[in-house]
């Protein structure tokens, strides 16, 4: 065996750079060969990590989709309003509707000569009753109102109008359908002009409401409004015992947001007196919701479940980490030897370390960036295909990504100590 | 002649619960530039604390080592992994070679802690793969390659960044003996036509005989320090 004999010349000395020690780059394509070395394993690794940050991207999607459907519904509702209801309000003391006074058209007049800031106020007169067309049937809720109505809940007419102040005045045999109704009682075909019953009386159809969702009092898409006149002398019995005409709640929608506590106060103030109560509230009969408030404890509540779902995802991702802990363990182990031979040859303890954390860190990120797709998967068709609006935000995918990288080096530093810290002559000499 | 290595009253003592035990009980060595060396001696001599001590894997506990200028006694863990990088070139009895990695990459690792640019780290390791006669098998992957093969690559490994000294830990050990002779005439012949310092440590006298000076290592102590007569290979 001779020697290439044309290779005379000896290899020259190496001229030293003045700074010792391996670019991130070297490192970084050490790591992922040996990434690439045990595919499966890679990938299973970083499947644990794949799963977590999937869920934390998805249920925080969802959950902020879903906050956000709560607050436009509510918004289209009008967060100025305030409705007054009967009974007392939630605090202790005598229980149930015992001694209550229902609200009454008195006290809508008590409101109106207030000449608050305000637009109503709005009487309502809800009752079931059988509504029926030529071709359909079922029993429904009536609600009787004002021509203020369509104004004070910003309602959008899809054809036809809101039956007038007339109307009112002289309790016509008017209906105004909301959408959900109308469709049940025509199907697609036009409504307005024609003639339904509420229980044995006719009413004509004078419009059809744009559909707006629901609210705590159940969807106005289901209702049949009329002229409260009507309700309450031809339809319903109108009449409380003292012989008042009853209503069921009363909607004022306050005209500037920063007015709202003014006018709640003022609408207290003013039915109290009317009604003969204490002035200090002790033994209210009514209550006044307002709906602005009503709408921040309902995004807490469903912010509050989104944090809590997106700790539970959290919870997959920390197991995540500790495969990538526990792969990259037996990772040194294994490949005692190879580090070894590395010291021996001249690398130092610190760069045996980045290695390592490097390739924790490519682990736990590229899991991430997949997990972020696939997180993502499940929001963006729901969007696309209009079932329910979760636009993916930059915000989860910045949470998702650190809190993976913070994984990948909380959960790899101690597998890279341990490489970093081994002896070279037994690390050499492992079997 | 220079000398490169200067070993002087060098002892080393390691602690195993209760007992010390003494490996090295001063050590006198010197060897020069361009020596041909094996150090011989029975398991348990010392040898093998010996070659880690020349090797920069170990520090003694007492005594002077000085390679190439450098005092190497007193230095820290981080200023032996950069003289072990420029200073010193291993060959191992297990090859020690990354299997996943050609040859060419197998030859080059080690100056990547160096720090030394891609394009002269390959060119490098291009001729010094040349140099033990694997100048074809470039690409080759370590299961492509037979064992003999395998040690020349690792010889390639040691010699690329041209080292002082290159340190052989049973270079045969894993080898038949037609190929444990043609990788100690190899061997033979980069210190003859390159010049390099080679110290090889074995047990086998057969395969010390390929050096110009043996020597023995017995009971922590060198028991024999002379210049080998009965001379295997080429003269």
């Amino acid at each position: 065996m001779a020697l290439n004999n044309s290779k005379r010349q000896i290899l020259a000395p190496v001229t030293e750079s003045k700074s010792n020690g391996l670019e991130y780059g070297e490192l970084l394509r050490v790591s992922m060969d040996s990434l690439m070395a045990n595919k499966l394993r890679t990938f299973l690794t970083m499947l644990g990590v794949i799963i977590g940050v999937a869920s934390v991207v998805s249920l925080m999607t969802l959950g902020n989709g879903a906050s956000n459907a709560i607050t436009n519904q509510f918004s289209s509702l009008g967060t100025n309003n305030l409705t007054i209801l009967p009974g007392r309000p939630n605090r202790g003391g005598p229980p149930g509707q015992i001694g209550v006074q229902p609200l009454t058209m008195t006290d809508v007049k008590t409101i109106r000569v207030l000449k608050l800031p305000i637009n109503g106020p709005v009487p309502n007169f809800t009752n079931q009753a059988t509504l029926s067309a030529a071709a359909a049937e079922k029993s429904g809720q009536v609600l009787g109102t004002t021509a203020e109505y369509k104004d004070v809940n910003t309602i959008v007419m899809a054809s036809g109008s809101f039956f007038s102040e007339g109307n009112v005045q002289s309790a016509s045999q008017v209906v105004v359908l909301g959408s959900n109704l109308k469709t049940f009682l025509f199907g697609s075909g036009e409504a307005v002009g024609e003639s339904i019953r509420i229980n044995s009386m006719n009413v004509r159809v004078v419009g059809v409401m744009e559909a707006k969702g629901g609210n705590p009092f159940g969807s106005v898409d289901d209702q049949a409004l009329v002229p409260i006149t009507l309700a309450q002398s031809r339809l319903f019995a109108g009449r409380s015992t003292s012989g008042e005409l009853r209503v069921s709640n009363i909607t004022v929608a306050v005209k500037n947001t920063e007015d709202i506590p003014f006018v709640e106060e003022r609408l207290k103030m003013a039915l109290r007196d009317a009604r003969k109560l204490n002035a200090d509230g002790t033994d209210d009969d009514f209550q006044v919701l307002n709906q602005a408030s009503f709408l921040t404890s309902l995004t807490q509540v469903t912010s509050l479940l989104t944090t809590f779902l997106a700790a539970v995802a959290g919870i997959s991702l920390l197991v995540g980490g500790i495969g990538i802990m526990n792969i990259m363990l037996v990772s040194v182990t294994e490949r005692t030897r190879e580090i070894g031979l590395r010291r021996a040859v001249g690398a130092q303890s610190k760069d045996i370390l980045l290695q390592f954390m490097i390739e924790a860190m490519v682990l736990s990120m590229l899991g991430g960036i997949t997990g972020v797709i696939v997180g993502s998967i499940l929001p963006i068709i729901l969007t696309i295909t209009k079932i329910f609006e979760a636009p993916v935000t930059l915000s989860s995918v910045i949470i998702s990504l650190t809190v993976s990288l913070a994984t990948g080096l909380f959960f790899g530093i101690w597998p890279a100590r341990n490489a970093a810290r081994l002896n070279p002559i037994q690390a050499l000499r492992h079997e | 002649m220079t000398a490169m290595i200067t070993i002087e009253g060098m002892t080393k003592v390691y602690t195993m619960g209760e007992f010390e035990v003494h490996a090295l009980r001063g050590v006198n060595v010197t060897i020069n530039s361009g020596e041909f060396v094996a150090i011989m001696g029975p398991s348990g001599s010392g040898k093998s604390t010996l070659m880690n001590m020349i090797g920069c894997l170990d520090t003694p506990t007492a005594g002077r080592y000085q390679l190439d200028g450098i005092e190497v006694a007193s230095l820290n863990d981080n200023d032996l992994s950069a003289v072990r990088a420029r200073k010193l070139g291993f060959v191992f009895q297990q090859y020690m070679l990354l299997p996943r990695q050609t040859a060419l990459a197998n030859v080059e690792m080690p100056m990547v802690y160096r720090g030394i640019p891609a394009s002269e780290r390959k060119r490098r390791a291009t001729v010094a793969l040349e140099l033990v006669g694997m100048g074809n098998r470039l690409d080759h992957r370590p299961n492509e390659l037979s064992g003999g093969q395998q040690q020349r690559v690792a010889i390639a490994r040691a010699l690329a960044g041209s080292p002082s000294v290159i340190l052989a830990d049973e270079p045969t050990g894993a080898l038949d003996s037609t190929t444990s002779e043609e990788i100690m005439l190899t061997l033979q012949q980069l210190n003859r036509e390159q010049g390099l310092t080679i110290i090889i440590v074995t047990h086998e006298a057969d395969i010390a005989a390929y050096a110009d000076r043996i020597v023995t290592i017995r009971d922590g102590v060198v028991l024999h320090d002379r210049k080998n007569e009965a001379h295997h290979g080429v003269e």
